[in-house]
């Protein structure tokens, strides 16, 4: 026995309401990210996620607001991501009570924001977020690379390179998304999920594609993940966390029970 | 009415720690986030948190002149350390190069190292971040209505390695057995996180406010 793997369920937020699953959950009120965390407390998640959606300037002070009250009821860790462009952001969402921020576009154009930030703050609640698609060409050996605005942008940057990078920058924990998967729900990319994991010293979440429960477990055995993280099979309440950690355990994967 | 002093030196993020003593605290029981020596001095019981890097938090504990506060509250009231809150209570962490800390008791505090293998031969990942398993080493009124092995949230790269056994209360095993929670006295602290760790560490605070600081 030991270190359990982590299912993490992601919420969109936009203006401090959760913007999934309005009409499939029954609770109160689906869009109210206290009632939200709460609920997944209950069912066993780990960690939670709240993404930023819009990530305006504008939009801050509001998703700072709803930090502190989902912090102030729900006693798991927090994530919050979307937006942070600078130390001061980060410091705005660890005070209002995250736990971790993730940072996405603003490490690309500036990688030494990473190091600012976890000297500052330390590692362990820099979490790195990498959008990575496939650009080999059939017959060629397979290569990602990181993308932008929503996998629109090319970066020409190298995935393997751009982790092990942010790595020693002092990252905690990298937030792997393939662009390819995300929303297909055919499943992790887990070749790209284990290589990323096998070439770095930190933890690894898996994201982008789960549409059962076993993609969620071929995370963690196929891909090698730390962790695990969806968001529409929990919001349409198409499966409970607890469905997915009973199936995990029934594969000999460790989970919290 | 009874006092809860966090104490705020200025490391990170105490939002957490102090809305979950609230949330357990009893009706006369207050709830501060303080970097005030009197304040600490005048507190019934003490909560030192940490996060961050050991070099970091010592100088932030000088940089508000709390060394001697801590100490003296560690001697005389109900205390729990949290993270590197509990590691800065020993001499030194081989931490920025090898950090000497406050010393109250014996002890190292030890980088886990880039190499360790899980009983598959996977390699585990540094820092160790997550929910493991904490055994009671022995009863303590802080494990109270906690089930032996339950399930707390760790995030750290480096552990404690006492040099007096009977200090340990809990332990964990993350690629080696090691110290995560220590007692003697009114005093224990813990690795992990309890006001991350949902009911375990809820319980384990509840404990804190209702202990009277005797083992």
């Amino acid at each position: 026995m030991g270190l359990a793997k982590r299912i993490i369920p992601c919420l969109d937020v936009d203006n401090g309401r959760v913007v999934k699953g309005v009409k499939f959950v029954e609770i109160r009120d689906a869009g109210d990210p206290v009632e939200n965390a709460r609920r997944y407390n209950l069912e066993g998640a780990d960690e939670l996620t709240f993404l930023d959606i819009t990530a305006s300037s504008d939009n801050r002070d509001t998703m700072v607001h709803m930090v502190e009250a989902v912090a102030s009821e729900v006693f798991i860790p927090l994530t919050v991501g979307g937006g942070i462009r600078e130390v001061g952001d980060v410091r705005k969402m660890l005070n209002a009570g995250a736990d971790k921020v993730g940072i996405n576009t603003a490490a690309i154009f500036n990688p030494d924001f990473v190091k600012q930030a976890a000297d500052r703050f330390g590692s362990q609640c820099i979490v790195v977020a990498v959008d990575a698609k496939k650009v080999s060409q059939p017959g060629e050996a397979n290569r990602w690379e990181i993308f932008t605005h929503g996998g629109r942008k090319k970066t020409g940057i190298d995935v393997l390179e751009w982790v092990s990078k942010m790595d020693e920058y002092g990252a905690g924990e990298i937030l792997l998304t393939s662009m390819d998967r995300d929303g297909t729900k055919q499943g992790f990319d887990n070749e790209l999920t284990r290589l990323v994991s096998e070439s770095i010293k930190i933890p690894v979440i898996a994201s982008g594609g789960v549409g059962t429960l076993q993609h969620m477990a071929d995370g963690v055995l196929k891909g090698k993940a730390d962790a695990v993280l969806a968001a529409s099979i929990f919001h349409f309440g198409e499966y409970r966390i607890s469905e997915v950690k009973a199936f995990m355990k029934a594969q000999g994967i460790e989970v919290r029970d | 009415m009874q006092t809860i002093a966090v104490i705020d030196y200025g490391m990170g993020n105490l939002h957490s720690v102090t809305k979950a003593l609230e949330h357990v605290a009893e009706k006369n029981q207050k709830v501060i986030l303080t970097s005030s020596q009197k304040e600490v001095a005048a507190a019934d019981k003490v909560v030192f948190p940490g996060q961050g890097a050991a070099r970091d938090c010592m100088a932030a504990i000088d940089e508000h002149s709390l060394r001697e506060t801590i100490l003296d509250a560690a001697r005389n009231k109900p205390f729990l350390g949290i993270c590197m809150g509990m590691q800065v209570l020993v001499q030194a962490s081989e931490e920025n190069g090898g950090t000497e800390c406050l010393a109250f008791y014996p002890g190292q505090v030890k980088y886990f190292g880039g190499h360790m293998l899980d009983e598959h031969n996977q390699r585990l990942k540094v820092p160790h971040m997550g929910w493991n398993q904490v055994s009671q080493t022995r009863p303590h009124p802080l494990w109270n209505k906690i089930d032996d092995n339950s399930r707390f949230y760790f995030v750290h790269s480096y552990y404690l390695e006492t040099e007096s056994p009977d200090l340990e209360i809990g332990h964990c095993v993350y690629g080696k057995s090691f110290t995560c929670a220590i007692a003697k006295e009114n005093v224990f602290a813990m690795q992990c996180h309890p006001e991350k760790s949902a009911d375990a560490g809820l319980q384990l605070l509840t404990n804190f406010v209702q202990w009277n600081g005797e083992a």
